[in-house]
């Protein structure tokens, strides 16, 4: 079975005549713990790919399954719970300030478990072995606003990885880091993924972080290349 | 994990200063009820020392208190000769506002028998009256000293004993001298006036000839005698006997004389619905206003605070919360901010109520439904607060 089988998928901006196609005819399917990255210009339709495919944003015409669930087939598939696919499936890093500036670093890995259905305890338990394998464990207790943004982006990356997800979509993790912080991120995130057998895909403007992955999607007018690295 | 809780806590010092703002606002709306529990208690005061069983007044009248009654003293015989009445007290009273100390000092009055009831309430120091003149208990709340001297109408009266609080249905502290010394004050005219009168009925009478010099003179002295008399009280208060029927005997007084016998149930609802009715509607009309502010500000806290959450929210969302986590969070805060803001209101009240000018009288059951309506100000606040919220797309937590 495959973690993602897109088929088809079109998305559309707008209505009448100001209409923007930001995603054409995408088709394509990734395996469970596969590694893909995402390449293109700016406004080349990346976003877009990862927020139809993690169910953010409803897709025009075409299909998405993911982990064996038709999610959309043109527009959203009838009776499906997005937000339960969302915390079951699906894992979401982005670019910066998408943790709750209220919760301390392990509180929003927490809450992630909580809202799965873990216990208090069983949260808190998982969240603290996640956070020390992303070398956070002396941080737990800070809020994002005391942490760097390397250590805001392995947080936001231990709650991705909290419910196990079979997909991660990560959007420019490592674009608000520097070259070597980001690249650690980056190992750190990859590592984690092969490790829970997670298929992941990450837009990232930079070449030099497609070290290590399985394939490489080149995004351009919103139509994707698709480009299998042996 | 509560989230309600999480975020106040991080904001807390923001969230505290809001609660205690919207608690001073609550402190006012508590204190307004316990005024109008106070304009009852203070009305009834007097009523509920004296505990008479029917209030006999002026015909036409609803006095004593709402309306002046004059009756003739002598109707007290007349009345404790009903059947079922065990004893009568007759009263005179009236407010007066002397100058003590280069200020203005008012107080109520009260005149009553040495012999019978509706004198003041326990004595807490010095001793109640014994002369038939010129001694007076205060009420404690006047604060006047023992031996201390007041000069009212023509004469001074020195303070004998003071007693335990109380006021007169318009709140006055009240002070007892014996009936005929109140007499005196209310009803005897000054010498100046006493003087006029005299001449005038002198002149009347002498200008009637069909009268004997000597039937002129009793005239005269007759009709002095009834203008110079002070035997008049306002009130002449009844207590029955055990078994007495309330109603019959309230019947027979008014039978025989020019006289209204008003039972104890009725001076209550004189009293407590049509003296302070005006006082009632007004407080109740700021209770209404002052909550109706409190729900806008709270909906203002509450929506201005979502919008700061936005972000959060949409995160929360794109991590697949269920929409009652969201919920819940917001309305968690609007209840708590108003179960703190009750809080610091009562207990502002709490600390401060004795100070007031005009009693207050905090009663479990207007706190209990104060609670249960801010509760209910609160929930219906938040909803503007969640409607927004569930607004919100998980796009909104991606992108700078
Ligand atoms: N909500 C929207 N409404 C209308 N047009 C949109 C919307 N979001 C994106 N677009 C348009 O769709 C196209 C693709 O946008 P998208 O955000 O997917 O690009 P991107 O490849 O992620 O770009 P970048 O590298 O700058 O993040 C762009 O032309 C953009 O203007
Ligand atoms: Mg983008």
């Amino acid at each position: 079975m495959f973690a993602i089988e897109v088929d088809n998928l079109t998305k559309i901006y707008g209505k009448g005549e100001t209409t923007v196609t930001a995603l054409q005819d995408a088709t394509f399917k990734v395996r469970p713990g596969e590694l893909v990255a995402i390449l293109g210009p700016s406004g080349s339709g990346k976003t877009t790919l990862l927020t139809c495919i993690g169910l953010i944003n409803e897709p025009t015409l075409g299909t998405v399954v993911i982990d064996g669930t038709t999610v959309a087939d043109g527009g959203w598939h009838g009776g499906i719970d997005l937000k339960r696919m969302r915390r079951e499936k699906l894992g979401f890093i982005f670019q910066a300030h998408n943790l709750i500036p209220f919760l301390t670093a392990q509180e929003n890995v927490m809450i992630a478990l909580e809202i799965n259905g873990l216990t208090r305890n069983e949260a808190k338990k998982r969240s603290v072995e996640l956070l020390s394998a992303l070398n956070l464990g002396h941080r737990i207790n800070n809020y994002p606003s005391a942490l760097s943004g390397g250590e805001s982006q392995r947080v936001a990356i231990a709650r991705a990885l909290a419910n196990r997800p079979k997909v991660i979509l990560a959007d420019e993790p490592t674009a608000a880091l520097d070259t070597e912080n980001g690249k650690n991120v980056m190992d750190l995130l990859k590592k984690l993924a092969v490790e829970n057998h997670s298929a992941i895909m990450v837009v990232t403007h930079d070449h030099r972080m497609v070290d290590g992955f399985d394939r490489i999607f080149t995004v351009s007018d919103g139509r994707i290349t698709d480009e299998k690295i042996s | 994990m509560n989230l309600a809780i999480r975020d106040i806590r991080y904001h807390r010092g923001r969230f505290i200063l809001t609660s205690i703002g919207l608690g001073l606002l609550l402190g006012v709306v508590i204190s307004m009820g316990g005024i109008y529990r106070g304009l009852i208690a203070d009305a009834l005061a007097i009523l509920n020392t004296n505990k008479a069983d029917i209030w006999v007044v002026q015909q036409g009248t609803s006095g004593p208190f709402a309306e002046s009654s004059r009756i003739p003293e002598e109707s007290r015989y007349r009345i404790a000769a009903v059947p079922g009445v065990a004893a009568v007290s007759p009263l005179a009273f009236q407010t007066i506002q002397i100058e003590r100390s280069g200020k203005p000092f008012r107080f109520f009055l009260i005149g009553y028998g040495l012999d019978s009831f509706g004198g003041p309430p326990d004595i807490i120091a010095g001793r109640n009256i014994r002369q038939k003149h010129y001694e007076m208990v205060v009420a404690r709340a006047m604060r006047i000293e023992l031996g201390e001297k007041i000069t009212l109408g023509q004469n001074e009266y020195t303070v004998v004993g003071i007693s335990e609080n109380i006021v007169s249905s318009g709140g006055d502290p009240v002070a007892y001298v014996t009936l005929s010394d109140a007499q005196e004050i209310q009803f005897k005219k000054s010498n100046h006036a006493i003087r006029n009168d005299r001449a005038k009925i002198g002149a009347g009478v002498a200008g009637n000839k069909a009268l004997s010099p000597q039937q002129a003179e009793l005239l005269k002295q007759n009709i002095i005698a009834a203008t110079e008399s002070t035997h008049t009280v306002n009130t002449v208060m009844v207590r029955l006997v055990p078994g007495a029927d309330l109603k019959e005997t309230q019947e027979r007084i008014e039978r025989w004389n020019r006289l209204r016998a008003i039972s104890d149930a009725e001076q209550t609802a004189i009293l407590a619905k049509g003296m302070i009715e005006k006082a009632r509607m007004q407080l109740g009309l700021f209770r209404v206003i002052l909550l109706v502010i409190s729900g806008v500000i709270i909906s203002l806290i509450i929506y201005t605070s979502t919008l700061d959450k936005i972000r959060v929210i949409a995160t929360l969302k794109l991590i697949g919360s269920q929409n009652r986590v969201i919920i819940g969070m917001i309305l968690q805060q609007s209840l708590l901010m108003g179960v703190l803001a009750y809080g610091i209101g009562y207990l502002v009240i709490l600390l401060t109520y004795e100070k007031f000018p005009r009693r207050i009288v905090l009663e479990a059951f207007d706190l209990q439904m104060l609670f249960v309506i801010v509760m209910a100000i609160c929930t219906i606040s938040s909803f503007v607060g969640i409607r927004k919220a569930l607004k919100v797309e998980p796009a909104e937590a991606l992108g700078g």
